[in-house]
């Protein structure tokens, strides 16, 4: 008889478990994984490269690009390095609509990384849920920057623009019966605040919903249970932030250990798991979209009170309005350096992270004076997770590997960079 | 000691008491503290820097590799261009300005090459970036940090995949994001922005085929330097109306 035993097997890159482009060499012992070697890389675009060669302001639109289901917060951090190095602060309004935002963006990532991981372990339901969920916050991207995924809103110096006063309504069409529009724009009378605080206020009962099909799911629970478990200290040792790093137990959160925006004026509680397993992170993640909901509740009272500036009037930095560029030399001449040559940060070197929706994001500038960064790097969270997946998975059935990529909430878009 | 900010001076201190003379430089910019040490106590003082009381950083945030080569070069003089008119026609300065057969050959200049890693203690909160110039910048390599690390392993990897700098004890120095059998570090600055080769599926042979880069080089905006003063004071011109 002869002697082979570990097979090996390729994994992706078009697998649709492999949620992009991952391509997974797998050496089986039977259907045990000896060891796994993910091969990143086939959505390496440069990114970092690209904004070496581009004024400081051309490159927010690739940080949409980087993890592409948690938009806002790379611009986040991108603009929070920035404001850094130039000194500045965005005006108190703004602030709050970045912490605003955030929050959105991280039920946007939770409910697609809840309904992608659903669907890699056989809940199709769930999907179809989180999807309707997060067809109503892409809504509100589009309100407040006209695009529903790569909204380039946040700026350095604040945001483009201020909230809408109306927001948008459904229209009837081909595909949408009269009931539907009328049902779907039930919120959209008023304002977009108003929309989101009626969709915030009813989100708390559809997280509820979402756990009645998982939490106590035997099926569910024979995926999650158990697998993949990391140590707090292994956790630290591999570089895990955000849920991973909270699924184990350790309470490490950006917003309120090094708090940015206005973290420091809402209140909220860190979710922290006890097992470090895949179940874990699931609930750390599910009780993290409660936690948002109620950061933006008291995001949008504090916006609907306080109008104001949502941009620094510093027109180095920032451009004039309009108005201003119409009746006011100065103004057009800020305007024109500002859109052809951009603006010079000074010499240094500054590290911006956020804590995004899968981990710390963060900025590495370092500028030479120049209109254009000298080098930028870019800390992605999913990079350090899935530098770990060989460790996670080892000793694990290869049908695991679909519950640890999942858990791993892995996009390859800021993986590849 | 009067350098440093209230926040940062008692870690400072406990950086130069632990570490002493391996301190090549210690500063503070925009209230974050950088460190400079020198190649040959790279690994053990960074084992310090996790061990010890009062540093305790116990993870590695980031590693990424910085190409010095070019730093402080304009493209666009801007000093006298009031008097005289801006200058025209400006090549072969930054990375997208040349391409693959006409780059600049690469420069043996010291200190080219850096290493910059980003810590974080969770138990003390503080965060340290650590910098290191490998010796040579022809063939540069530095100690990998993987034993005091772990998180250190895909990040040197990248940085090895892209800068070309050499992490002497990683078992596993493979290229990461580039292509199976790339040619060249990408993100160095002697590397042309449109990149060397073409992939395209070819439906004669029926098969993916490789080609040079056809696109031309351009740079739409100049690189400028102005050195204004009116970032040295405080915020110099108001934040609201």
């Amino acid at each position: 008889m002869s002697e082979i035993r570990n097979y090996t097997l390729n994994f992706g890159p078009q697998h649709p478990a492999a949620h992009g482009v991952l391509r997974l060499i797998l050496e089986m012992d039977g259907e045990v994984v000896q060891r796994a070697d993910p091969h990143v890389g086939l959505l390496h675009r440069a990114t970092e490269k690209l904004a070496e060669s581009k004024p400081y302001n051309q490159s927010i639109g690739y940080m949409d690009r980087l993890d592409y289901v948690s938009m806002m917060c790379n611009e986040h951090a991108y603009v929070l390095a920035i404001e850094k190095l130039l000194g500045i602060e965005a005006p108190d309004r703004a602030q709050w609509i970045r912490t605003l935002f955030d929050e959105i963006t991280r039920i946007l990532n939770h409910l697609m990384w809840i309904g992608a991981n659903g669907l890699d372990l056989g809940a199709m339901t769930l999907f179809l849920y989180a999807f309707r969920e997060r067809e109503q916050l892409m809504d509100v991207y589009e309100a407040v920057s006209g695009a529903r995924m790569h909204a380039t809103y946040y700026r350095p110096g604040g945001v483009y623009r201020d909230l809408p006063e109306q927001m948008p309504k459904v229209a009837e069409s081909r595909f949408r019966k009269a009931s539907d529009v009328q049902r779907l724009n039930e919120w959209r009378e008023g304002s977009m605040l108003d929309f989101l605080d009626q969709f915030m206020t009813d989100f708390f009962d559809r997280v509820d919903e979402y756990e009645t099909l998982l939490t106590d799911n035997r099926i569910w629970k024979q995926r999650n249970v158990g697998i993949g478990v990391v140590s707090p200290e292994r956790a630290k040792q591999l570089g895990f932030t955000g849920p991973m790093l909270r699924g184990s137990g350790v309470a490490w959160d950006l917003r309120k250990k090094q708090p940015y925006a206005k973290y420091r004026e809402v209140d909220f509680d860190i979710p922290v798991g006890v097992h470090g397993d895949c179940y874990d992170r699931y609930l750390v993640r599910i009780e993290e979209m409660r936690q948002s909901a109620r950061i933006a509740q008291q995001a949008i009272a504090w916006l609907r009170a306080n109008p104001g500036p949502v941009m620094v009037k510093n027109f180095k930095v920032a451009p004039p309005s309009r108005g201003e560029m119409k009746d006011d030399m100065e103004a057009l001449i800020h305007h024109f350096k500002l859109f052809t040559e951009g603006y010079c940060v000074p010499e240094g070197e500054a590290y911006a992270a956020v804590e995004a929706p899968k981990g710390e994001f963060g900025c590495y500038m370092i500028s030479d004076g120049a209109n254009k960064p000298f080098r930028v790097h870019l800390r992605a969270p999913g990079f350090a997770h899935l530098s770990a997946m060989d460790e996670m998975a080892r000793g694990h059935m290869l049908s695991d590997v679909v519950a640890l990529i999942g858990t791993q909430d892995i996009v390859f878009g800021e993986i590849d960079r | 000691m009067s350098a440093f900010s209230s926040r940062n001076q008692s870690l400072a201190e406990h950086i130069q008491s632990t570490l002493g003379e391996r301190v090549e430089r210690l500063t503070e910019h925009r209230g974050q503290l950088t460190l400079e040490l020198s190649p040959k106590h790279w690994v053990d003082a960074c084992q310090e820097l996790r061990d010890q009381d009062g540093l305790e950083f116990d993870q590695l945030v980031d590693l990424c590799g910085v190409d010095y080569l070019g730093y402080g070069d304009d493209e666009w003089e801007t000093a006298e261009a009031t008097g005289s008119g801006f200058s025209r026609g400006v090549d072969h300065l930054g990375p997208g300005r040349f391409d693959w057969a006409s780059r600049p050959e690469a420069e043996n200049i010291p200190n080219r090459f850096s290493v910059v890693v980003h810590l974080l203690s969770t138990d003390l909160n503080q965060r340290l970036r650590v910098r290191c110039h490998p010796e040579d910048s022809d063939f540069p390599t530095l100690s990998s940090l993987l034993d005091v690390w772990s998180s250190a392993n895909w990040y040197e990897r990248e940085a090895f995949d892209l800068f070309g700098i050499v992490f002497e004890g990683h078992p596993d120095l493979r290229r990461i994001l580039t292509d199976y059998g790339f040619i060249g570090h990408p993100f160095r600055k002697d590397f042309p922005l449109i990149g060397n080769v073409t992939v395209r599926y070819d439906e004669e042979r029926q098969r993916v085929v490789y080609e040079p880069t056809e696109i031309e080089p351009r740079v739409l905006v100049p690189r400028v330097i102005r050195h204004d003063s009116r970032y040295l004071g405080e915020t110099t011109e108001s934040t609201t109306d």
